[in-house]
């Protein structure tokens, strides 16, 4: 009990953090720390719903199979589609380094569009198999193929619900470090689901439809 | 201390008093441990024989546990205290070492009884193998003689030192097969089929049971396997041959319903191909899909069907 | 307008019945003692709403504690069914009924309690040790424990309205999918677990960020305490595990509601598909829940022995092994289905190499107290009722990774005493080490030392009379989830012992639960009251502050040089006879309460029961909720307060007034 005392007036050495300079440099890396960490658990849903494409793409269950549903000319124009949207979202980040608010909404306007075209093209396609009596229920394979892709369309409407947010405050209010920020997470997101697209169009459309 | 230590001791000496008389109150009853079968004797002896490996470090934890927490206990105060004293490469390299060493030995234990103890893998023997086709129903157990063309319900029968192929599937949820007293056990599962290969040395009537829950009459699902001379099989063959009952589809059809087993039934004739026709039906298209559209179709099928008729 | 939902659902048998009146006597009683108290405010504004993660952290634990006994009075119900319902006697629950009730006493279990046992002590302790003043996203935590309460409430009212999946803890399909369970249990299964996974995935992304961005300055990963290390890898598998069980539950649940052929028997499904996934969650899930109590122990053996933690690069090292060889054998869980010799034998290889870093973490406990001053306080005592329990269940899992043992004793009552070994006498007892180790830390006062013994005893001695018997009745043969077998198995006299063995730990948690009553009453508080922020003379920085430690954590962030910073710290003190410098302080930011975490997840629990019930339009309203709340919260500028110098000056020099009179 006797060095409990001394111990009681133990304070530990300390550095006064000066909190106007690093937290907004803080503040700012964990975000978009923490934003890259929740993109690469998406990853992960993504890689379980590609394994189970690829374990079920065989089970047609007597119905369809891939190579007589898709067409391939159709899904390069929404490739393409999403492929111009990166590049003009890529585009709308650079004018957000200038702080050209103008250009930012140009630019964002504009991959705001191309998401739209992309959804249409993607509900055309699955509102066309489902009259043709080709719906999820048919089989494995297109429950996997209708989940895989849907996710990814669900992915995409929530990046376009939150690129019409963000373009609201762009035209409503200053360029703050919080705004700043916000538009590079989703650009980080847009450009995510590129790449799963890219993977979607490889192993789904160019394989499946060999 | 000393008080609590005693009772801990104690609590532990309880703990292996309970497993003794277990084990020797028991010993008959405990089934993996008097076995039966080829199969479930090389499973006894992996058990044993890996058991008393892990000792060898399971033993020392305990000893070292209690007599480090004894000897350096705050109230014993000649014991050494060395409170910097944070590492020691020989001791680290030595608890990496020795456990890598155990398990070292039981990877080649692992590796090599998977192989042989495979339960697809068929069992040597001078004698030629014997099939049963096994089905799995809410809530019992169809096996079907392919060779003999009997079938029966929650009771199996086969010659000893016979290998028996048992081919299992299910028209139900999954289920596992398993006669603990002569080997392990195995999924069962509609649409395909796994193999167990077992043999029994010795007669007697084994319990079998599903060890995988299937619904809610799933605790019935027990089924005995008898395993006979020769001779005895043969009388038991002729008999079930000889029984009226007839497993035609709508016979196999209003079994399959959920439901607790009649009392064992043997056929003495099935649907040919019945087994097959079971494990394929699960491959064919959906047939119980609800959705509107399908069942516009199938009946558009139908009409058209009769139309073509006439 | 009701899709499914109808009077029916309320109609249950009388013991189901009489734990529905109970629990409603309960809640009233609650909400009447509250209203006369008028606590209800106080209740809002200090608690529900707050941001803070040491008060997070304690209701995460209370709700653990209340799920507890939920899965008490289930466990205890299936040890009755299980004495009683021998041969003619069909015991106390139909088989439906005892289906429910273990599928519910496991989910509830590794869901509820494990889950918000853990969550609860990181919340409380993680940012303190590793000298933070907040997590790293303070809303977020909100949001993630709400959501946790969403989906405790589900698997409640599931009790009450309908009824709750009989399908196992894991809903194997093809029985949980329509044809076999065409109710509305497996679906409460899935939206329960759905919206508490979630809720589990943003805090695991949370508190990796928090560890690997907000520790205290001078604090390198090599010099931060081992808990913490623990957690870290803990979240390492939230992040990447959890997201298995968030595709597998959504793939069956689109099965369930747009007929779907993921995992049907029939149509092109794959139900092995199902069981692969929800193993390649379910086995890092087990790693999620023993790392963190491996990280306790780890503290409170150390603290105990007065000496420093052996062997702490090994101590990692080993860490970093189980985190990732915990991807690498899910399968097996399912030797038995057959894949084949070779895949048979390559997980169950590397379910043995699991052993060696876990064995190595035993021996370094225990020579961190050899040479040491062992003092036998109740944490200490968990953490020797584990290293006993933890390696007889060690030892039942090496011998299951073989697979050729696994074939005779897999789904067995062999395979639930191993688990039970783990997660009672590794899990459970590390988080009953980390709440006794921890408590006057969070309340200002120790725990009475003489009830928790008591509790630890009934817990050891009933764990041993419950599980032991279950190594002998798997190897009977006796198959797990049974609710009736015959007498002539000769099984009844070890199910009774088992019985016998819950009614003990039932009376060692009403120990626990009276020690913290006891401990609480004003009386006999003042004997235990913790002055000085560190009443076991501890090692790391949360015994650096004060008990219980302000709002802001640490009034000055503390630089660390050491491994053990406030251990060091206090060397130097005696050493040197150096005396505490007076500070300059300066203002501290915190986060404003808000209540738009108990919104979010009041409209995904809304959104989950609607789904449940197939009550469409109910479904979208709570969707859009959800989305309503997030874009305002966004929008919100307004979300953090000031702590003026001046106010933290006082409250520190109170403190340290009160210390240094000591």
């Amino acid at each position: 009990m006797k060095r409990m005392k001394v111990v009681a007036e133990a304070a530990l050495p300390t550095t006064v953090v000066d909190d106007s300079e690093t937290t907004v440099d803080q503040f700012r890396s964990k975000t978009i720390f923490g934003f890259w960490l929740y993109l690469m658990t998406d990853c992960v849903l993504f890689a379980v719903l590609f394994a189970t494409y690829g374990v079920l793409h065989n089970n047609i269950s007597g119905g369809p199979s891939g190579h007589e549903l898709f067409s391939l000319p159709f899904v390069l124009v929404e490739t393409l589609l999403l492929l111009t949207s990166s590049f003009t979202c890529g585009l709308a980040m650079l004018a957000t380094q200038r702080a050209d608010k103008k250009q930012i909404l140009i630019w964002f306007g504009l991959t705001f569009a191309l998401g739209v075209a992309f959804l249409t093209l993607e509900l055309t396609e699955f509102t066309k198999l489902i009259h043709e009596g080709n719906s999820w229920r048919a089989s494995g394979f297109l429950s996997a193929f209708f989940t895989l892709v849907g996710t990814h369309g669900l992915h995409i409407t929530s990046g376009l619900l939150w690129m019409g947010v963000l373009i609201s405050k762009v035209v409503r209010q200053d360029l703050t470090p919080g705004l700043i920020k916000r538009l590079t997470m989703l650009s980080l997101f847009w450009h995510l689901l590129d790449i799963v697209w890219i993977f979607i169009f490889t192993i789904v459309y160019l394989i499946g439809a060999r | 201390m000393s008080k609590k230590f005693t009772l801990l001791l104690a609590s532990i000496l309880v703990l292996i008093a309970i497993i003794g008389t277990v084990l020797y109150v028991g010993h008959s009853h405990i089934a993996i441990l008097s076995p039966a079968g080829t199969i479930a004797a090389q499973q006894r002896k992996l058990l044993v024989g890996a058991t008393l490996l892990m000792l060898l470090i399971v033993i020392p934890v305990f000893v070292l546990t209690f007599f480090i927490a004894w000897k350096y206990r705050a109230t014993n105060t000649d014991a050494h205290y060395q409170p910097e004293w944070d590492h020691n490469t020989k001791l680290e390299t030595l608890w990496w070492g020795f456990p890598c060493l155990i398990i070292g030995v039981l990877a080649v234990v692992a590796w090599n009884s998977s192989h042989s103890l495979d339960p697809s893998r068929p069992i040597a023997s001078d004698r030629s193998p014997i099939t049963i086709q096994v089905i799995a129903l809410q809530w019992k157990w169809l096996f079907i003689y392919p060779e003999q063309q009997i079938a029966s319900v929650n009771y199996v029968q086969f010659p000893t030192n016979t290998p028996v192929d048992f081919e299992i599937t299910a028209d139900a949820p999954m289920n596992s097969f398993w006669i603990p007293r002569l080997g392990g056990q195995i999924y069962a599962m509609s649409g395909m089929t796994t193999h167990l290969h077992l043999m029994a040395n010795q007669a007697g009537r084994f319990q079998g049971t599903s060890a995988n829950l299937s619904g809610s009459g799933f605790a019935g699902m027990q089924f005995i396997a008898e395993a006979s001379t020769d001779s005895a099989f043969k009388d038991w063959i002729a008999t079930s041959r000889s029984k009226p009952a007839q497993l035609t589809m709508a016979a196999y059809t209003s079994l399959a319903q959920p439901g607790a087993a009649p009392q064992a039934v043997q056929y003495g004739a099935y649907q040919h191909n019945l087994y097959d026709t079971v494990v394929m039906k699960y491959m064919s298209a959906p047939h119980e899909d609800s959705s509107f559209q399908s069942v516009t179709q199938s009946v558009t099928n139908d009409t058209l069907d009769h139309m073509s008729h006439e | 307008m009701l899709g499914r939902l109808n009077f029916e659902a309320l109609v249950h048998d009388p013991i189901t019945m009489g734990g529905i009146v109970a629990g409603i006597l309960a809640i009233l009683a609650v909400v009447a003692l509250m209203t006369y108290f008028k606590r209800w405010n106080w209740l809002w504004k200090e608690w529900l709403t707050s941001l803070d993660p040491k008060k997070i952290g304690i209701m995460y634990i209370v709700v653990a504690t209340l799920m507890l006994l939920r899965g008490l009075a289930d466990a205890v119900m299936m040890r009755v069914q299980q004495a009683t319902s021998v041969g003619d006697a069909h015991g106390i629950v139909s088989s439906d009924t005892f289906q429910q009730v273990f599928s519910a006493h496991g989910t509830i279990m590794i869901f509820f309690v494990a889950m918000g046992f853990m969550f609860g002590i990181i919340n409380l302790i993680l940012p303190l040790q590793i000298g933070s003043r907040d997590v790293a996203f303070p809303f977020l935590n909100s949001v993630s424990f709400w959501l946790f309460i969403a989906g405790a409430l589900l698997i409640n009212v599931s009790l009450v309205v309908g009824e709750f999946a009989a399908a196992g803890w894991l809903a194997y399909p093809p029985l949980s999918e329509l044809k076999y369970s065409p109710g509305v249990g497996v679906d409460y299964w899935i939206w329960s677990l759905q919206i508490a996974g979630l809720g589990s995935l943003l805090s695991g992304i949370n508190f990796f960020v928090t560890i690997l961005k907000m520790r205290a300055p001078g604090m390198s990963l090599m010099k931060m305490p081992i808990f913490a290390w623990s957690v870290l890898c803990a979240m390492f598998l939230v992040a990447f595990a959890f997201p298995i069980l968030t595709a597998t539950l959504g793939m069956l649940s689109l099965d369930r509601l747009m007929g779907m052929h993921f995992f049907t028997a029939e149509g092109g499904g794959n139900p092995m598909m199902y069981i692969n996934l929800i193993w390649a969650w379910g086995h890092p899930e087990v790693y999620i829940l023993i790392l963190p109590a491996f990280g306790i122990f780890s503290e409170v053996v150390a603290t105990f022995s007065g000496k420093r933690l052996f062997g702490y690069k090994s101590m990692v090292l080993a860490l970093i092994s189980i985190t990732f060889l915990s991807f690498v054998v899910w399968l097996h869980h399912f030797f038995t289905m057959g894949a084949g010799a070779d895949v048979n034998a390559f997980f169950g290889i590397m379910t043995m190499v699991i052993a060696i870093p876990t064995g190595v973490k035993v021996f370094n406990w225990l020579f961190t107290m050899y040479r040491g001053r062992v003092r036998f306080t109740t944490p200490m005592m968990w953490f020797l009722g584990f290293v006993m329990t933890f390696t007889i269940g060690g030892m039942t899992g090496v011998l299951m990774s073989l697979p050729a043992i696994d074939f005779q004793v897999h789904n067995s009552l062999f395979l639930v005493a191993h688990f039970h070994n783990m997660i009672i006498g590794g899990v459970l007892f590390g988080y009953f080490a980390g709440i006794a180790y921890w408590f006057p830390k969070v309340t200002g006062f120790r725990l009475n030392e003489r009830l928790g013994k008591y509790a630890f005893w009934c817990w050891v001695s009933g764990f041993l009379l419950a599980f032991m018997p279950l190594y002998a009745l798997g190897m009977m043969g006796a198959t797990r989830r049974l609710d009736h077998y015959e007498a002539s198995m000769g099984w009844q006299w070890l199910f009774i012992v088992a019985a016998v063995g819950v009614a003990v730990i039932c009376v060692g948690v009403a120990f626990q639960i009276l020690q913290i009553v006891v401990s609480t009453l004003p009386s006999q508080r003042r004997s235990r009251l913790d002055l000085t922020g560190d009443p076991w003379n501890g090692r790391t920085l949360e015994w650096s502050t004060a008990s219980p430690a302000p709002v802001y954590n640490f009034a000055v962030i503390p630089t660390v040089t050491d491994r053990d910073a406030f251990w060091a710290s206090k060397q130097a003190i005696v050493d040197t006879k150096l005396k505490a410098v007076t500070q300059k302080y300066s203002d501290i930011t915190l986060p404003r309460n808000t209540a738009m975490g108990i919104y979010i997840a009041g409209f995904a629990g809304v959104a989950g029961f609607a789904l449940i019930w197939h009550i469409w339009w109910l479904a979208v309203v709570g969707v859009l909720g959800v989305i309503t709340c997030i874009i305002l919260r966004a929008s919100d500028e307004d979300t953090e307060y000031t702590i003026p110098a001046a106010e933290v000056s006082r409250i520190e020099t109170e403190f340290f007034a009160v210390r240094s009179q000591l």
